[in-house]
């Protein structure tokens, strides 16, 4: 077990420092960032000075040990348009995206996971057709193009969803948050449902083919030959094995989701991190699209780390090596 | 599904068993009429919406059915820089399609390539491809897509470029689980008891039989990659606004949508919308005749 999580963990440190080298280059190296600083009137000593105030000057292996350093530290410079530590408008807009990303995951999960029952229990039935098209579509329609269609819908033309903004927040524990007030409800409830659809269609398949895998098994035809009822069957045996692969799916999703959320903040124009990195895109603000990308591919190694500890706890085959 | 169907009846035909599905068949021709106007489309298109003597500003926000002060009739409307929406969803096509296409092809070289190498070669090669596939794949596409174009910048070449790194990993999997089955079939051995070289049985043997596999998995990631590449372009990181692809028409769109002037964004999106699901539905129906044990 110890064992198991070393070599994992080993393996996390070695995906981060790759990904920290790959975003540290390519955005420090690929462009110049001395362009950002000069006006149009900076002469080449003007030039000079600036490349020497950002360090520029020094072999770029020290470059990166100062800016890991910095990171260790939690450090990663300050944001050129806001004027204030990268970090410290990640930490102000995270709960936003956290929020959106939470409610999408509640939503995929109470919806999804009825549905890949009935889809699971009659696989031939007209209704179980009709869901897993629906569960086709959701997965291979983009994200983007659903969240205007609901904009178009429910905003423009029928006018009952506002399309822009969190709405009213009530602080909690010292964060805004939209989901306890009713009109931060109203604005949260079309980000979430579009964010949603992907892990939806990917719980409806989850479900269903556990499901289908579970149902014909010996300790479930023991069960109804014990004479269990059979909605107790179905909420407690089938439903404990069927939910291991869903969660451990669900939990690796989750990066993707935050990932993601930056399409459906843009269009919602919801204020969380992934509209503030397009907004830093647009605008060239080096620093904080650094941050991001890093935050992101922290958030998302440890993530991974974190799923695979746990179901190598939950699933004893995985620690002992019998998977792989 | 219809793939027990086709067990149950082995069909005379792959091409037979796959016209036999209406959906199938509906889809193959809406996606070969996108590729027929991608191909033809500067010689049908009204006008030339990147030439700028061409596009008149005064014409920007017509209603689909308009005519031009000059009497050229815009049956798709306009957008707000005044272009014709028929020819610039013409030439989005155009775009979605090359860029669709040319990821997917690209990756498939690189991917198929890795996995035929890592399946024949097998010991430390394989574990290190693999190891090195299973981290691509771990990360979802559009992160690594999004971190890729944020360095990179926009272009036509750099969404290439960041379609095909989040793909190959794909390709690369699928062959290399079809080739390590096909190496262990007897005309392998009998390729290798005639001594014929690795690289020969590689491509002259295996290869061709991992053909209908990758058919499947190519037609899938292609909906995966115009789809992912409208994506980006909506965010404005893929393509430059000079050469708008149907994402970026979406994109210009979404501006003027609260304003009803719904055709900027509706009109391109059902396009993207059709090529998407044909394509996904070619590749469902593809797998089902083909049934390569995906």
């Amino acid at each position: 077990m110890t064992e198991y999580i070393a070599k994992r963990l080993l393996q996390a440190l070695l995906v981060l420092a790759v990904m920290t080298v790959l975003v540290f280059f390519g955005v420090n190296v690929i462009g110049n960032p001395v362009y950002i600083f000069a006006s149009s009137e900076c002469d080449q000593p003007c030039l000079d000075k600036i490349i020497t105030d950002l360090g520029l000057d020094r072999p770029i292996w020290e470059q990166y040990w100062v800016f890991v350093g910095n990171l260790l530290q939690g450090d990663l410079g300050n944001s050129f348009t806001h004027g204030v530590p990268a970090m410290s408008l990640i930490w102000e807009r995270l709960p936003a995206t956290l929020e959106l990303a939470v409610c999408a995951l509640v939503i995929a999960l109470a919806v999804g996971l009825p549905l890949g029952v009935a889809a699971g229990l009659r696989p031939t039935h007209w209704t179980s057709r009709i869901i897993m098209g629906f569960s086709m579509l959701a997965f291979s329609v983009p994200v983007f193009w659903i969240g205007l269609i609901m904009i178009i819908v429910f905003s423009v033309t029928l006018g009952w969803m506002p399309a822009v903004g969190r709405g009213d927040t009530v602080e909690i524990l010292g964060v805004d948050l939209s989901l306890f007030t009713l009109d931060g409800l109203h604005h949260l409830a079309m980000p979430a449902f579009t964010l949603s659809l992907i892990m939806m269609a990917m719980v409806i398949r989850l479900t269903r083919a556990g499901m289908r895998e579970v149902l014909f098994s010996d300790y479930i035809r023991f069960a109804r030959a014990n004479g269990i009822r059979e909605s107790r069957i179905l909420s407690l045996h089938v439903m404990r094995n069927i939910l291991i692969p869903i969660v451990t799916v669900l939990g690796m999703e989750f990066g993707g989701v935050i990932a993601f959320a930056v399409v459906v903040e843009s269009i919602f124009s919801w204020p969380g991190v992934g509209k503030m990195l397009i907004d830093a895109i647009a605008v060239l603000d080096r620093p904080l699209i650094v941050a991001y990308l890093i935050f992101v591919v922290i958030m998302f190694v440890a993530l991974n780390l974190l799923t695979d500890i746990l179901y190598s706890v939950l699933d004893p085959r995985v620690r002992l090596g019998g998977a792989r | 599904m219809s793939g027990a169907m086709a067990h149950a009846a082995p069909p005379p035909g792959v091409w037979r068993a796959f016209l036999r599905s209406p959906a199938a068949v509906a889809a193959l021709a809406v996606f070969s009429a996108f590729c027929v106007v991608a191909v033809i489309g500067p010689w049908i298109a009204p006008q030339n919406p990147y030439d700028l003597a061409q596009v008149d500003i005064m014409d920007s926000l017509l209603p689909p059915g308009s005519e031009s002060w000059t009497g050229m009739p815009y049956y798709l409307g306009t957008d707000g820089q005044g272009r014709d929406m028929l020819s610039a969803m013409i030439y989005g096509i155009r775009i979605s399609l090359l860029v669709g296409l040319a990821s997917g092809i690209i990756a498939l070289a690189v991917g198929t390539i890795v996995g035929l190498v890592a399946a024949y070669r097998g010991g430390w090669v394989d574990t290190v491809l693999m190891r090195i596939v299973d981290l691509q794949l771990s990360f979802p596409t559009i992160l690594v897509a999004l971190i890729l174009l944020v360095i990179l910048g926009r272009g036509v070449d750099k969404i290439i470029f960041a379609l095909v790194v989040v793909q190959w990993a794909y390709f690369a999997r699928t062959v290399r689980g079809v080739a390590l089955v096909e190496s262990a079939r007897e005309y392998v051995d009998a390729a290798r008891g005639l001594r014929l070289g690795a690289l020969r049985i590689l491509f002259g043997h295996i290869l061709p039989n991992c053909l209908p596999t990758m058919l499947v998995v190519a037609t899938m990631q292609m909906a995966a990659a115009i789809s992912l590449e409208a994506t980006l372009s909506f965010l404005g990181l893929g393509l430059p606004p000079t050469r708008p692809s149907l994402g970026l028409l979406i994109a210009n769109g979404f501006d003027y949508l609260q304003s009803g002037r719904y055709w900027i964004s509706v009109l391109p999106g059902l396009v993207l919308l059709a090529i998407i699901v044909s394509a996904n539905v070619l590749g469902d129906r593809l797998r089902d005749t083909l049934n390569p044990h995906l």
